[in-house]
């Protein structure tokens, strides 16, 4: 059938050396490929037309739209999948129609049953995607500039969503309750702290700057450090030193609450990121290109034929050139690979180690800079006297953040430039500057922490009395608060300034300038990997200051809000739309990778303050517990003695480590069955190799068999 | 469009098996491209070709990379210039509706730039410079050419036959498969994923 119709659609042509190889046609997995299209509503096979032109007679047509119509399941698929026309379409509902009257009434009610629980579905899932913020200005992302880009505003609508759930939470359990108690609504009354056997000395608590006249930029400064008016509000923790609320007959124990909710925001952005992070991981894992076949697929089925934009067609050649480049770039460098001689791999080897050496020098110096800007501001803050200016003041405040931030450029531009010295693969090359890059701006907040926690923990005379160091410190947390606020506020300052004064000018320049070397430059290419990495950055320390600032995360995301704003801009303005192609799924991962490492991260000062640092006594919920943890042990204490015993065996070693033992098994046992289907996934592959370098050895003594008959 | 003009398009909206709209779009489409060729009435069935030149100035052939070969393929002697019904086979085949093998089939005759029937190395490298705008280096063209028909000659002839170019895109994956790009008369739609 088929060689009539080639030959029919096809020139007629004088010499055919070879015969035509047409049974290829007839292999069961050709014949299976067909079934399954045909069965998800394609077309038919096509009897042949006087014109020559093959198109599917209104007959052939006719007898799938009855086939179609006759099902015998009672499962019935939607008639719009089907790749009918709407006369075609009507006469496929008809026959359904008359065909459920065939078919028992249990049948029917299922059919009717899953008819309209698949139309509710549809419908829900429309209305939801109208619902979801910033909908249409994701799309026209996505059109203009591709999926990459597309999933890092995904990726930040994500955050400002979570930061808004954060947020609701810490506000309902935590601010709301103090602050309607206070005010007396809804006849609640609290029980302030009262201070029992506790230093005198510690519990002294003045804030300074508030009382008699001040110059007015002390206000701003307040308000860009969190100092002075704003330490007493409910922005930080030493707002909420209350105890007990009573509502009526209820009981409400605020810092156990405070605690658990701190617990519960953790956990809630642990869930979430790791339940989408699986499913971006199941789909870069399962590979899109097929690895048989990528150069046919780039060049036969790679131009998209609905391009009529001249941008976008120049967009699309540039990227088939680029990917077709980076193909040929990485067969050549496996090659060059596998021809290495020992001595070059030990030159090669040699150089990497001389490399990371210099990498870790660097960010030992980096730590370095930050531990001393940190100790020079934390003195100079204590010092702080109306005699120093504005200027002065607002320096010594944002000094750690300025270093930070000047790290957070310097770093990542090194090792760009130092990894071209490595001769990686190029998907390796990127993979590794993104995690040098992840752990310097991570390390760095830990390197501030670090350094504070320093001071405000020491061994000496000082810090006897109380367990922290009360003359400089007499409330900890919030100075803590206080550090997450302004790294915040300049993280923030700085998006803005980059954009306004840095991505306008240059495309203003080249615009209107033309000479060679701003030419050369060009508009800025929006960089992922380093906006992804701003972002993590800044919800990382949300995560750390949440904590000790109960409403930093409503600061998040208004900020995050805006960021949105203030990159679409800058991106729809004045950046060129790359040339290389970024796979959305990967994308996704690695984003939600790097957050997650975030958050990991983020426990740890979290759980070295809440246990180890006695808690101040002079602010807080924490006053009468000798850590923020011992809330939890406390009120245990106070429930029945069965659950006590329950509770105190969970937490004993009895049942830890053989729970931490089964948990090592279980997960052992997956990592062998995971190998195990790596091995058997290649063992396939091989073999795939093998029969279709069969199946061309057969073709080939096919053909030689029919030349020779 | 007139009702005697429906008898002569029977042939054309056969089809397309859509309604009469669809065929009177497409005339129009063809007429306002030479208005003073093509005449309003189809009745006597007239004998009338545009030239190349004017098809592959229509928007949605503009950026193809391959316009002169697709109206090539689909003229009725090769030369480029299509008449109606050439013209309707064109967007019919283009269109969503097209089943996949008769895809395939136009696919295999639009990178024969040779028509000999069989995609050689020289059709490829034809192919491989329309596509990237002649920006590989001579020395990349021949590496691909030569992986291609690695990849996909069956029959070890070193240029590809029908057989083994339909083999091979049967396995290209289905992006779009339900992606709904039907506008109003534009009926060139995704095809890259035949």
């Amino acid at each position: 059938m088929d060689m009539v119709l080639s030959s029919e659609v096809f020139l007629p042509d004088a010499d055919n050396t070879s015969p035509s190889v047409t049974f290829l046609q007839e292999l069961p997995s050709y014949q299976s490929i067909l079934r399954r299209r045909t069965s998800a509503g394609g077309t038919q096979d096509r009897r042949q037309n006087n014109h020559g032109f093959a198109r599917p007679p209104a007959a052939a047509k006719r007898n799938f739209v009855e086939r179609a119509g006759v099902k015998s399941e009672a499962v019935v698929r939607s008639i719009r999948e089907y790749a009918l026309n709407i006369p075609e379409k009507r006469k496929l509902r008809d026959i359904q129609e008359a065909n459920v009257k065939y078919l028992s009434g249990w049948d029917q009610l299922k059919q009717t049953r899953n008819k309209s629980w698949k139309k509710f579905l549809d419908e829900t899932k429309e209305l939801s995607s109208y619902l979801e913020l910033w909908r249409n200005d994701i799309h026209s992302i996505e059109g203009k500039f591709g999926t990459g880009i597309k999933s890092y505003f995904s990726f930040l609508r994500f955050l400002v969503l979570l930061n808004f759930i954060i947020f609701v939470l810490m506000f309902s359990f935590i601010t709301l309750p103090s602050t309607i108690s206070q005010y007396g609504v809804l006849n609640s009354s609290y029980v302030k702290v009262p201070p029992k056997d506790i230093e005198p000395q510690c519990t002294v608590y003045t804030i300074s700057g508030t009382k008699g006249l001040v110059y007015f930029y002390t206000y701003i400064i307040d308000l860009l450090s969190g100092t002075g008016f704003l330490e007493m509000t409910s922005l930080f923790y030493g707002y909420y030193r209350i105890d007990m609320v009573h509502f009526s007959a209820i009981k409400y124990n605020l810092p156990l609450a405070y605690l658990l909710t701190t617990l519960v925001y953790l956990s809630l952005s642990l869930i979430w990121i790791v339940k989408r992070s699986v499913e971006g991981f199941k789909q870069s894992f399962v590979r899109e290109e097929d690895p048989f076949q990528s150069y046919c697929n780039k060049i036969f089925a790679g131009w998209d034929f609905c391009i009529t934009d001249p941008n976008a067609s120049r967009l699309k050649h540039s990227s088939l050139k680029y990917e077709l480049k980076t193909d040929l770039e990485e067969e050549r460098l496996r090659q060059k690979k596998a021809r290495r001689t020992t001595e070059e791999k030990l030159r090669i080897y040699c150089l990497r180690i001389f490399l990371n050496i210099f990498v870790l020098a660097l960010l030992s110096g980096c730590f370095y800079s930050i531990y001393r800007a940190t100790i020079y501001s934390q003195e100079n803050i204590s010092n702080v006297s109306s005699k120093m200016t504005f200027e002065g003041n607002l320096f010594v405040q944002y000094l750690p953040s300025i270093v930070i931030t000047l790290a957070n450029f310097i770093a990542p531009l090194f090792f760009s430039y130092i990894i071209k010295f490595e001769e990686y693969s190029p998907a390796f090359e990127i993979r590794l500057t993104l995690m040098r890059c992840v752990f310097v701006r991570l390390a760095n907040i830990g390197v501030l922490l670090f350094s504070l926690g320093n001071r405000i923990v020491c061994a000496n005379e000082k810090c006897k009395a109380c367990g922290y160091n009360y003359e400089l410190y007499p409330c900890w947390e919030s100075r803590v608060g206080q550090e997450m606020y302004k790294l915040m506020i300049f993280d923030f300052i700085i998006i803005f300034a980059v954009a306004v004064f840095v991505d306008f000018p240059r495309k203003l320049l080249v615009t209107y300038c033309s000479c060679k070397p701003i030419q050369w430059c060009g508009l800025q290419k929006f960089q992922i990997p380093e906006n992804v990495l701003e972002i993590v950055y800044g919800q990382t320390i949300c995560w750390i200051g949440t904590f000790y600032s109960p409403l930093l995360p409503a600061i998040a995301t208004i900020k995050y809000f805006i960021v949105f704003y203030i990159k679409k801009i800058s991106l729809m303005h004045t950046c060129r739309p790359s040339k290389k192609s970024v796979r959305a799924s990967s994308s996704n991962f690695f984003f939600l990778a790097v957050l997650l490492i975030g958050l990991i991260l983020a426990f740890i000062p979290l759980g070295l303050s809440m246990t180890r640092i006695r808690s101040s006594k002079a602010c807080g919920p924490f006053v009468n517990f000798n850590s923020s943890w011992d809330v939890v042990p406390r009120t245990i204490r106070g429930f029945p003695t069965a659950l006590q015993k329950v509770l105190n065996g969970i937490a004993s070693e009895a049942f830890a480590v053989p729970f931490f033992m089964v948990i090592c098994l279980i997960m052992f046992y997956f990592i062998a069955l995971a190998g195990a289907y790596k091995r058997v996934v290649d063992q396939l592959r091989e073999q795939l190799v093998m029969e279709s370098r069969d199946k061309q050895f057969l073709i080939r003594k096919l053909t030689e068999a029919q030349k020779r008959s | 469009c007139g009702s005697n003009n429906l008898v002569s398009f029977e042939r054309a909206l056969d089809k397309f098996e859509c309604n009469c709209m669809m065929g009177c779009l497409l005339h129009g489409r063809y007429h306002e491209m030479a208005p003073n060729i093509v005449p309003m009435d189809y009745t006597k069935d007239p004998d009338v070709k545009l030239p190349i030149q004017l098809i592959i100035n229509m928007p949605e052939l503009k950026e193809n990379p391959f316009k002169e070969r697709i109206v090539e393929a689909f003229s009725e002697d090769g030369d480029g210039n299509l008449s109606f019904n050439d013209f309707v086979d064109m967007f019919s085949v283009l269109s969503e509706m097209a089943p996949r093998e008769l895809k395939a089939i136009y696919a295999f005759k639009i990178y024969d730039f040779n028509t000999d029937n069989f995609i050689c190395k020289s059709d490829l490298e034809k192919t491989l410079n329309k596509l990237t705008r002649e920006e590989l280096t001579a020395e990349e063209i021949t590496l691909v050419c030569e992986k291609v028909i690695e990849e996909a000659d069956m029959d070890g002839d070193g240029k590809l036959a029908f057989a083994d170019f339909e083999n091979m895109i049967s396995k290209a994956p289905d992006f779009l498969r339900y992606k709904n790009c039907l506008k109003n008369y534009q009926m060139l739609t995704c095809w890259s994923n035949i």
